[in-house]
């Protein structure tokens, strides 16, 4: 018996100092996250305020302004008055006057004036949380947002589908067929993803700009039509998963590579194409450097990042509208991953632990 | 399958692996090469000779307002690339920050791998996600949101530390973006809201090591802070290795974040004037092709040379060969 109580008491200590451990590590985490992610707190509530709320270094934290009152057809100013019982009323100011004023409250007008013995300037005003959502407006109309996404989509979308097939068959030609330098070559492609490609852009943007590509997407269409290396990689990781006998029934059959690779290959490897999908999507979403350069400043074109950062040499004295403008540039790629997030991570899987 | 399978295997069929022979072995190949061809067409149109004209074209004069006007210039551009005081701040800017934010984010990609994959975490799945999120941000829309954050009046940052007693936000407060020590780790802040893949692919790492190998551990005695050094790091190796060089590649080329804040103006004190950012101004705002060939290669050597010194290291501290699941 008394050996039967021990154990359990041991088993009951050990669970609370699990119980004790999880819950650390949970709030830390927790803390953690906050920390990580408050950035994106106060760009939020920066982007609802007002230009006065922005630069005050004294305001609240959150988007507030001063409450009104409309009483008699007029804006009233809304105060935390002491009333002599002690209490303190939020009462709206209707005659001020130097020692005395008469005030009403806001929630029952119908109750008549209350006339408040003291210096109304000495008052505090009420505030009350006052979210400009206008401000998404303006900066929509501001940055003309609908042209820069527009814009972004189309860039991102051509070349999503540029590269995924060109790398989907790059990727399916070194995953199955046997040929001499195949090592070689695959090796090649592969120190392509370390090499920098500053060292190619000054003769391309010669050549780009001599055939009167500059000021168009064309240099950043093209090249997607030649495969990727990250992308030739990840495939052709999955394409060596996908067992051979299905491909070997499709041949027995009398369907030759092409048919194969898209009656067999390409169905099965759908996971697998819906990550590099994705990844290139947030690749050209994100993509600066190439379209600043081969853009050539033509404004009327831009895709989102550098339309936002011209835009925020521009507004630098109005960061509400910067932050407004950014929070509408992150939303679709992140609610996309939101969605998507599960194919999202296995893609990233993929390219760091099977080299 | 081993390398020995593999010979054995080749030695059956009568052949070195990779040289097929007869007809059917010359259709396969014609047909890899087929499939493959868009990369190669690719690699020699955008890489291999692009490469090449970069180096010829660092021996030129060339100018882009003036392209008729172009002369052979020998080795003028290579010899004001290195004489160019801007070449040099821009390499110790860029070392600096290399120095800085590399071992930096290796380890909180690794810290918040640990804490992921720790036993004791609840709502795994939430962490993770959350964790991850700023990596999916938009990285101009990232700049611009922690630009604001880190405003030295309003920012919740100077605010945040305020809260301690210091006076951060007053005149004499902390200014992120005037100091050039500061402005490193505001750099660095803005880097670790990208860090998600690391923490990921360290993650994936961490559930492929053998839990046997941690009981085991456990029943010799070790604690926590030994398993780490004696098992998990040693198998994690490799995956921080590849962290490790992508992240260096990458670091190297350092050149939105700065370029977002600062454009070609180096503030404050020449610290965001990366190698790139020099390039750039050099080649295409100036419009100097041959100068920035000369700079582009410059910093292909740079990055030749330092990932090169990362594998030569690797045989010191990577561990390969374990069986990995």
């Amino acid at each position: 018996m008394t050996t039967d109580a021990t154990l359990t008491d041991a088993a009951v200590r050990r669970k609370r100092r699990a119980l004790l451990l999880s819950l650390c590590t949970t709030l830390g985490a927790l803390l953690l996250a906050a920390v990580f992610l408050m950035p994106l707190g106060y760009g939020a509530a920066t982007a609802l305020k007002d230009k006065d709320g922005v630069s005050d270094p004294n305001a609240a934290i959150l988007p507030v302004s001063a409450l009104t009152f409309d009483y008699e057809g007029e804006e009233r100013d809304v105060y935390a008055v002491p009333m002599p019982d002690g209490e303190v009323r939020d009462l709206a100011l209707v005659e001020p006057g130097r020692e005395s004023s008469v005030f009403v409250d806001p929630d029952d007008p119908g109750a008549g004036t209350v006339e408040w013995e003291g210096r109304w300037r000495t008052l505090e005003p009420v505030t009350g949380l006052d979210p400009q959502w206008g401000n998404f407006a303006e900066a929509w109309n501001t940055i003309d947002f609908l042209r820069l996404i527009g814009w972004t989509l189309m860039y991102a979308l051509t070349t999503m589908v540029f590269t995924v097939v060109s790398s989907a068959v790059v990727a399916y030609g070194f995953a199955r067929f046997r040929f001499p330098g195949r090592n070689l070559l695959f090796g090649l492609l592969m120190a392509t993803i370390l090499l920098p490609p500053a060292v190619t852009l000054v003769p391309k943007y010669a050549v780009f700009l001599q055939m009167g590509w500059v000021g168009t997407y064309l240099p950043l269409i093209v090249p997607q039509l030649f495969a990727n290396a990250f992308n030739v990689f990840l495939l052709r990781q999955y394409f060596l998963t996908i067992p051979r006998e299905l491909e070997e029934a499709a041949r027995i059959d009398g369907a030759g590579p092409i048919r194969t690779f898209l009656r067999v290959i390409v169905p099965q490897a759908l996971p697998a194409l819906t990550a590099v999908s994705l990844f290139h999507f947030f690749y050209a979403w994100n993509d600066f450097f190439e379209p600043l350069l081969y853009l050539a400043g033509n404004r009327e074109i831009m895709p989102i990042g550098v339309g936002l950062s011209y835009f925020s040499g521009v507004y630098s004295a109005e960061p509400h509208l910067i932050l407004a403008a950014s929070i509408l540039a992150l939303a679709l790629p992140v609610v996309i991953f939101l969605v998507a997030q599960r194919v999202f991570i296995r893609g990233i899987v993929v390219t760091g632990v099977d080299k | 399958m081993s390398d020995f399978t593999e010979a054995v295997l080749a030695a059956r069929r009568g052949r070195r692996p990779g040289r097929p022979a007869g007809s059917m072995a010359r259709r396969e190949a014609r047909w890899g090469y087929a499939f493959i061809s868009p990369w190669i067409i690719g690699f020699v149109l955008f890489w291999a000779v692009p490469i090449g004209a970069s180096l010829v074209f660092s021996t030129l004069d060339f100018q882009l307002t003036d392209p008729d006007a172009t002369t052979f210039a020998g080795g003028s551009n290579w010899e004001r690339a290195l004489s160019d005081p801007d070449t040099w701040t821009a390499l110790a800017a860029t070392f600096r920050f290399t120095v800085l934010f590399l071992p930096l984010s290796l380890v909180v990609a690794l810290g918040l791998a640990l804490l992921l994959n720790s036993k004791h975490l609840k709502f795994t799945g939430l962490f993770r996600l959350l964790f991850f999120m700023p990596s999916m941000i938009p990285l101009v829309a990232g700049i611009l949101i922690w630009q604001q954050v880190l405003n030295p009046q309003t920012g919740w940052v100077n605010r945040l530390i305020g809260l301690t007693g210091v006076d951060a936000s007053g005149s004499d407060g902390i200014r992120w973006f005037d100091n050039p020590v500061l402005v490193l780790f505001a750099f660095s802040f803005i880097g670790l809201w990208g860090i998600g893949n690391s923490m990921i692919v360290n993650l994936a790492g961490l559930q492929g090591i053998p839990t046997e190998l941690y009981e085991a551990a456990a029943i010799d005695g070790a604690g926590w802070w030994r398993r780490l050094r004696s098992i998990t790091l040693p198998l994690l190796s490799p995956v921080m290795f590849y962290n490790l060089v992508i992240g260096s590649v990458l670091i190297l080329q350092y050149f939105v974040v700065p370029w977002v804040l600062f454009g070609a103006s180096g503030r404050p004190d020449g610290a965001s004037r990366f190698l790139l950012v020099h390039f750039y101004q050099e080649a295409f705002v100036f419009g100097n092709m041959g100068y920035g060939a000369a700079l582009a290669w410059f910093i292909f050597l740079v990055v030749a040379v330092f990932t090169g010194l990362l594998f030569g290291t690797a045989r010191y501290w990577v561990h390969y060969g374990t069986e990995r699941s």
